[in-house]
């Protein structure tokens, strides 16, 4: 899901960081207020988790790749504002030393991994997991669930943003500039294989760590930024 | 033992078991990520480059691509496999520290 340069025309990813600079200072101004002290390491940890679980490339046989990004997990335990914060850091290094994902986009990058996933694990998690204790497996599947349903709809914009550059940069002759495949492939490629493959290893991955947690350390679950 | 040295210690075991990224894909022959493919990749599946792609996309010379050092594209999976957990190893040292540094001036900021 990590964009290149490239593949977005100017306005696309000018868009992008446009939507992204104005939620990066909210999100610096709801965690000032909200992050204790002894919170700062985890979210380093957090950052740091995100980055090594999107190194773990898993194969569609014959096909593409994907992975899991850990988005929904450090939201579930950080909140999404801080969640925001270290995925971001996590995107910027990612496409500075690595060239994992482009410079010039960065902004749509951020926003499908750093703000969609995030956001959309965070509340899908909070609904279902209502009132339940810290310990329940009702928290486990919450987990789950967030975890499928954060990263495809990330994975959907992702198809969305990928599949609008044929129809907005072409030549007169109608090559495109950028990604050259329109909406009808790049949705449905984005969005199922994430629907079959990838969705299901970032709900494992999130549920597996939260049960990890609820034993070894459920004080951490519940304390969130929000 | 302290809860993040316990998380430190699983982050270790993700970053020494990383090349599992590399080899698993290498084994099932799959090929880059959808949408990310370079140049030439581009060429053979849509038979053209897109001028503003090809433009744009020599824009950044990252110091380490695609999680390997320079000039080891054509290396075996062993020595990719090293430079993979290298990569792994800078990679959280990097991030690790920078949002550690943002947390700590978020936190002193707010008191």
């Amino acid at each position: 899901m990590h964009i290149p340069d490239g593949y977005l025309g100017p306005a696309t990813s000018g868009v992008f960081y446009a939507v992204m600079a104005p939620l990066w200072v909210a999100a610096s101004r709801i965690v000032k207020k909200t992050l204790k002290a002894r919170q700062v390491p985890l979210l380093a940890i957090g950052a740091a988790f995100s980055f090594v679980i999107m190194m773990f490339n898993v194969p569609i046989p014959g096909g593409s790749t994907g992975h899991a990004v850990g988005g929904v997990l450090v939201a579930i335990l950080l909140g999404p504002w801080a969640a925001m914060i270290a995925i971001t850091v996590a995107l910027v290094i990612q496409a500075l030393l690595f060239g994992d994902g482009g410079i010039t986009a960065i902004g749509a990058n951020c926003f499908n991994m750093a703000v969609v996933i995030p956001f959309i694990g965070y509340y899908t998690y909070t609904w279902i997991s209502g009132n339940s204790p810290t310990h329940s497996r009702r928290r486990m599947v919450a987990a789950f669930i967030a975890g499928y349903v954060g990263i495809n709809v990330a994975a959907l914009f992702a198809g969305v943003e990928f599949g609008l550059q044929p129809h907005l940069c072409h030549t007169a002759t109608g090559q495109a500039l950028y990604c050259p495949y329109g909406l009808r492939i790049a949705v449905p490629a984005m969005a199922g294989e994430h629907l079959l493959v990838f969705g299901w290893v970032e709900a494992l991955v999130t549920a597996l760590v939260i049960k990890y947690l609820q034993k070894q350390a459920p004080e951490l679950l519940g304390q969130e930024v929000r | 033992m302290k809860l993040t040295t316990k998380l430190w210690i699983g982050l270790g075991l993700f970053m020494l078991l990383s090349p599992l990224g590399l080899i698993l894909p290498d084994h099932f022959k799959a090929g880059s990520a959808w949408g990310e493919w370079g140049a030439d990749e581009m060429e053979k599946l849509v038979g053209y480059v897109p001028q503003g792609l090809k433009h744009l996309s020599e824009l950044w010379n990252a110091p380490m691509p695609d999680y390997a050092f320079r000039g080891w594209e054509e290396k075996g999976l062993t020595h990719l496999s090293f430079a993979y957990i290298v990569s792994a190893i800078v990679g959280v040292g990097l991030i690790a520290l920078a949002t550690w540094v943002i947390g700590k001036c978020l936190v002193k900021k707010g008191e």
